[in-house]
């Protein structure tokens, strides 16, 4: 009997299969005086069923693709020959893709093509229908199953001696803590990541560098609306991948603006600057692209990964975007030899937030 | 003396067959599977591209994994491409380049792949709405769908690992992002990006480390989890749509052999023909245009694959300065939130098929698809949830729309944050409305039949139109549907209401309060009665 | 020559007509890129412009055209900046790219169709320089012969973030935008450099040094002269486009030919 859980109206058993338990409908209604299914429709010929010159057409149109097909496998490998690929000429890599290309695709889509219409217009149009079962076993499949357990169980013991089980379980859940505690090598040991995330290359004293040249930048280099991609002296001399590190935290943008255009919360924060020369960490504050775009007239930095926006005249506050704190400035004077040098180190860690950037 | 020798096949095709079968029973698999009926629907094709795509990339990177070097030792780079001669690079990088200009093919393979794998996702994106709008995930499917869910989690992995393998300018500023993001996670950020990167952001492991899940882990996942969908496919039957002659106990369509074999064989090649015109004609991925990574550079417009834009989409669209400190600890709510957010939705998707069986109360299974006009509420839940991820994925490309449609970025971000909240409660509405309209109309075209244009005087001088009445088949098709109605509040057996209860009986008629019955045979009968009098 | 004709013949005899259609659309594009590149009127270096009667026909033509904003002494006023010190190689690029003179008041100034002959902006350019010292335009030789290689690099660290890597221009706050570079003659690109119009920083020669300057007009050379060898660039906008391109074009054609393969054949 179907049940449905609005009321008692309108239930008739639904059509589905009686497996011998009830049929829950839920929510689901079914009239008494539905329509009835009046079958399939009656079948229609295709016209290669009935005009054979169509049906021997369609049969020419199938094998002549098939050879197409071979004719672009054939086409392929000449090109493949053929278009070399020059190393002084460019456009022989684009003429090598793209004809080695074209070749491959007449070879598959020839074939798919052929294929598919065998399918439809050359092979008997004679549709099928299936009989479906309940995905669930039959009663007696689904009793010998139980069955099954509960014989396992006792023979076993596995319900009654709970001390043999309960010490599986656990010595299951223990097992696979080796594997968690092999994971530890992914990282160097001995390191803490948090000290790594506080600490940059810059120091007092340590030249403010061009990037990617390294050479040394003097504050008479920097003209009014200029900007300059910084790197810590002696960054290039590092090896390759220590430099990348280095680099991803320690990278710089310096610019000079008016100085009365700089408004300043401290007189400390302004002893930071050197004649309208401002430095500020290059890596946003919101997950860590490098903030280089400098506009020259409304002093904006703008990050081109998720449009952060940071105002040089103040602090490189945030005024628009993900970010949530000012991009941290680096504290720059200039040595004897008048070259633009690190005051001291960044005074709060550079990039991205994390959770123990306070600690 | 043979017990078998009594069906024995002359021939070299009928002593293979009887060789194999006597070793390997295949002819119980052949009987059992050769003549299986599977229906003919363009929708039913969507699910095959996945597959389709995903055999592609399995043979295009089959092809670069002999050329492409997972490391990230820095090389001077010396092959053809000019402008990078003399730079310094991963020897990932310069495997890359040296693929895309230095070996025959290996550009068009490259491109093969990547353009394959942007149609697996989206093939599977577009199976998966297919089966959410037409109810294909009811009972007993609603465990297909979770493993189809995961598929499609799996594949945008797939997706970003391999992105992120060239270790180009662009996939580097995509894997900063990461390593940002991750870092702002509570308590075990930190530890986790310096054991993904083997130390700190880029470090020299995280190519190597990505190539081993992109090529080794991920796709023997895939492959686990596209053996268990197809079993599915094959317990269960395939889905049809509603029709004359077509019940929740059959399944009308065409035999895998022949017919089938030939359309789904064929579609394999077209598929795998459209990937390789799109590989031949169209660049994918210019690494050398990025150039190598460097984490100083970035360019504008930087952008993931489409399939991870709605996750950088959400990341832009939270507004500034959401950070908190607590108990000495950093709370970065303007990564947290959008997290949250995604992972949400991305929950919802996956328990959606559990909680419509929990609110219908249906046990029976159904076999015969819904058209998305009959289930009003939860096409309309589609369109919100299509209408929600949309408005993430054009926040991906806030930077680009400014520039083409000559509107500012803040212009945009700002219309994209409202969007995001108004737009699918919009959508659910124009969604819902549209569905009852469609179902009205249904329902007067199976009562009425269809306006023939034909105007007739009556004896009595007044005009009308003569209606024709629609024929059995076709009439069968508009009052042929699953009807549900909302569930009265009663109390259970103990005499007594749940919380459970009462939200189950909200929702319940939150989904069918509003209703349109199929037209009954009685009805029909009735207005057969009327016009003719 | 006679020598070297028997490879290319054979090999120019072997391409199909596909070939040629190809050769046609890459001859067509490059002569648009030459055309683009000749087109864009420049001052030209014929003209003397310390010659008192070109800067004398380049104060008339000032008077006329630029002084409501920029003052009649180029002293600048509430609509338009000073002049004083901007140099040649700044009017040059502002009026030679026709952004100058402007069609309304704002930060971005829009590349529009030029206004000017090359010799009134070789006149206007003599004017303004006359005023006082400041960049001067580039000759022939500062632009040609650059390493392409450290040009690409250069170009990534100083240049991408704001035009996009492949110099196809990018968004800036509030509406503003970083032009694209292609079909950007080499001796205005020198000059945007140079002078940092609008919201544009300046790279002075101590920044990037002249010959860095060549080198990244020598990259952006190159790229305009080799189109994508993956084949159509699609905007070089990156994943954005690309991902339009597969859902309509690629998943498009696909949905459409499963339309047709499950179709009754007629």
């Amino acid at each position: 009997m179907a049940k449905n859980e609005s009321g008692p109206a309108d239930i008739v058993p639904a059509a589905g299969h009686d497996t011998g338990t009830e049929i829950v409908l839920g929510t689901g209604v079914v009239s008494p005086d539905a329509f009835t299914d009046p079958g399939l429709p009656p079948h229609r010929l295709r016209v290669v069923d009935t005009d054979p010159k169509a049906a021997k057409k369609a049969e020419r149109v199938v094998y002549a693709l098939f050879y197409i097909s071979i004719i672009g496998s054939v086409f392929a490998v000449f090109a493949y020959m053929f278009f070399a690929l020059d190393p002084n000429d460019l456009n022989s890599v684009r003429l090598n893709n793209l004809y080695i290309g074209l070749g491959i695709t007449l070879s598959l889509m020839a074939i798919g093509i052929a294929a598919v219409h065998w399918g439809k217009a050359v092979m008997a149009d004679k549709e099928g229908v299936d009989q479906r079962h309940p995905t669930r076993g039959t009663e007696e499949t689904r009793a010998r199953a139980l069955e099954i357990f509960k014989e396992a169980d006792q023979e076993s013991g596995f319900s009654r001696r709970s001390l043999i089980r309960n010490g599986l379980i656990a010595s299951l859940i223990a097992f696979p803590l080796p594997a968690i505690a092999l994971f530890r090598g992914l990282a160097p040991m001995n390191v803490d990541p948090n000290n790594e995330l506080k600490h940059t290359m810059w120091e007092k004293g340590l030249r403010l560098t061009r990037d990617p040249s390294g050479l040394p930048i003097k504050a008479s280099d920097l003209t009014m609306g200029s900007s300059f991609h910084v790197i810590p002296e002696g960054l290039v001399d590092l090896p390759e991948h220590e430099k990348l590190d280095a680099k991803a935290k320690a990278a710089v943008l310096l610019v000079r603006l008016e100085p009365s255009a700089l408004n300043w919360t401290s007189a400390e924060r302004e002893s930071w600057s050197y004649q309208g020369i401002v430095a500020y960490s290059k890596i946003c504050t919101h997950v860590g692209c490098p903030v280089a775009l400098y506009e020259q007239q409304t002093h904006h930095l703008l990050c081109p990964c998720h449009q952060s926006q940071f105002d040089l005249e103040n602090e490189c506050k945030v005024i628009f975007g993900p970010a949530a704190r000012p991009l941290p400035q680096l504290p720059i004077t200039v040595d004897s030899e008048g070259y633009l040098v690190a005051a001291s180190g960044f005074h709060e860690p550079v990039g991205p937030s994390f959770w123990e950037r306070l600690n | 003396m043979s017990t078998v020798a009594t069906n024995q096949q002359s021939g070299f095709i009928g002593k293979a067959s009887n060789y194999l079968d006597e070793r390997t029973s295949i002819s119980g698999a052949v009987k059992e599977f050769g003549r299986k009926i599977f229906p003919d629907h363009w929708s039913f094709l969507l699910g095959e591209v996945a597959l389709y795509s995903f055999v592609i990339i399995l043979l295009s990177g089959s092809f670069l994994t002999f050329f492409f070097q997972a490391s990230m030792s820095p090389v001077e780079y010396a092959g053809s491409y000019v402008p990078l001669k003399g730079v310094e690079m991963s020897a990932a990088m310069s495997s890359t380049l040296d693929i895309s200009f230095d070996l025959r093919g290996g550009l068009l393979m490259r491109q093969i792949h990547h353009w394959a794998a942007l149609l697996f996702v989206a093939a599977i994106g577009l199976h998966m709405l297919r089966v959410f709008f037409t109810g294909a995930f009811r009972k007993p499917r609603e465990l297909n769908w979770s493993i189809g869910f995961v598929l499609f989690v799996l594949a945008m992995a797939e997706g970003f690992t391999g992105y992120s393998l060239p270790d180009d300018l662009l996939s580097g500023n995509g894997l900063r992002i990461i390593d940002g993001m991750v870092n702002a996670v509570p308590v075990v950020g930190t530890w986790i990006t310096f054991l993904l990167f083997g130390g700190e952001f880029p470090g020299n492991d995280i190519v190597g480390r990505l190539y081993t899940l992109h090529i080794l882990l991920l796709p023997a996942i895939v492959l686990i989890f596209i053996v268990m969908h197809l079993m599915f496919v094959i317990i269960h039957k395939h889905t049809q749509y509603p029709g004359p002659g077509k019940t929740e106990d059959n399944v009308v369509g065409f035999p895998i052999l022949p017919v089938y074999a030939a359309k789904a064989g064929g579609f394999f090649f077209i598929v795998f023909g459209i990937v390789a015109l799109m590989a031949s004609l169209v660049t994918i991925n210019p690494i050398w245009a990025y150039g190598p990574y460097d984490p100083s550079p970035v360019s504008a417009g930087t952008q993931p694959d489409w399939y991870i834009g709605f996750a950088d989409g959400a990341l832009r669209l939270i507004p500034p300065h959401l950070e908190t400190v607590w108990l000495g600890y950093v709370w970065s709510w303007n990564i947290l939130i959008p997290m949250i957010i995604l992972v949400v939705f991305l929950l919802v998707v996956f328990i959606y098929p559990f909680v419509e069986a929990w609110v219908t109360g249906d046990k029976r299974e159904h076999h015969l698809l819904d058209r998305p006009r009959n289930a009003p509420t939860r096409t309309a839940i589609g369109a919100a949830g299509v209408t929600f991820y949309a408005v993430l994925w054009a926040a991906a490309s806030s930077d680009i729309i400014a520039t083409h449609f000559k509107v500012t970025m803040e212009g945009v971000i700002n219309t994209l944050q409202i969007l995001l909240i108004l737009g699918p409660i919009i959508a659910f509405s124009i969604a819902k409305r549209t569905c009852l309209a469609l179902q009205k109309k249904d329902r007067t075209m199976a009562l009425h039949g269809f306006e023939t244009g034909r105007i007739v005087r009556m004896p009595g001088g007044e005009y009308i139109e003569v209606h024709q009445q629609l024929d059995v088949y076709d009439r069968w098709k508009l009052v042929s549907f699953n009807d549900n109605a909302p569930l009265m509040l009663r109390p259970n057996t103990k005499g007594k209401i749940t919380g459970g209860m009462r939200l189950r009986v909200r929702m319940s008629h939150w989904f069918f309060e509003e209703r349109i019955a199929p037209v009954s045979s009685v009805e029909h009968q009735l207005e057969l009665e009327n016009t003719h009098h | 020559m006679r020598n070297k004709t028997p490879r290319s013949a054979r090999r120019s005899g072997r391409r199909g007509p596909l070939a040629s259609i190809v050769l046609i659309a890459l001859g067509l594009a490059a002569t648009g890129g030459a055309y683009a590149a000749f087109s864009s009127v420049s001052a030209n270096a014929s003209v003397d412009l310390s010659s008192p009667a070109v800067i004398d026909e380049g104060s008339k033509l000032f008077a006329a055209n630029c002084a409501t904003c920029h003052g009649m002494q180029a002293q600048g006023t509430a609509d338009g900046p000073s002049l004083i010190g901007v140099g040649a190689a700044s009017v040059d690029f502002q009026v030679g790219t026709g952004r100058m003179p402007m069609a309304r008041s704002g930060p971005q100034a829009e590349v529009k169709p030029v206004q000017f002959t090359a010799e009134q902006t070789s006149a206007l350019a003599a004017y303004v320089a006359s005023l006082a010292p400041g960049p001067a335009i580039p000759s022939q030789t500062q632009l040609e012969n650059g390493n392409a290689s450290n040009g690409g690099e250069l170009f990534r660290i100083n240049c991408a973030m704001c035009h996009n890597v492949a110099g196809a221009g990018g968004a800036l706050t509030e509406g503003k935008y970083a032009p694209t570079l292609k079909g950007v003659a080499a001796v205005h690109v020198y000059e945007a450099m140079l002078t940092g119009p609008q919201n544009m920083p300046v790279f002075n020669n101590l920044n990037l040094t002249p010959s860095e300057k060549k080198d990244i007009i020598a990259y952006l050379a190159y790229n305009e002269a080799n189109p994508s060898p993956g084949g159509l660039e699609l905007g070089s906008l990156g994943p954005v486009s690309e991902g339009l391109f597969l859902w309509i074009f690629g998943l498009g054609s696909i949905v459409a030919l499963t339309v047709w393969i499950t179709a009754k054949s007629n």
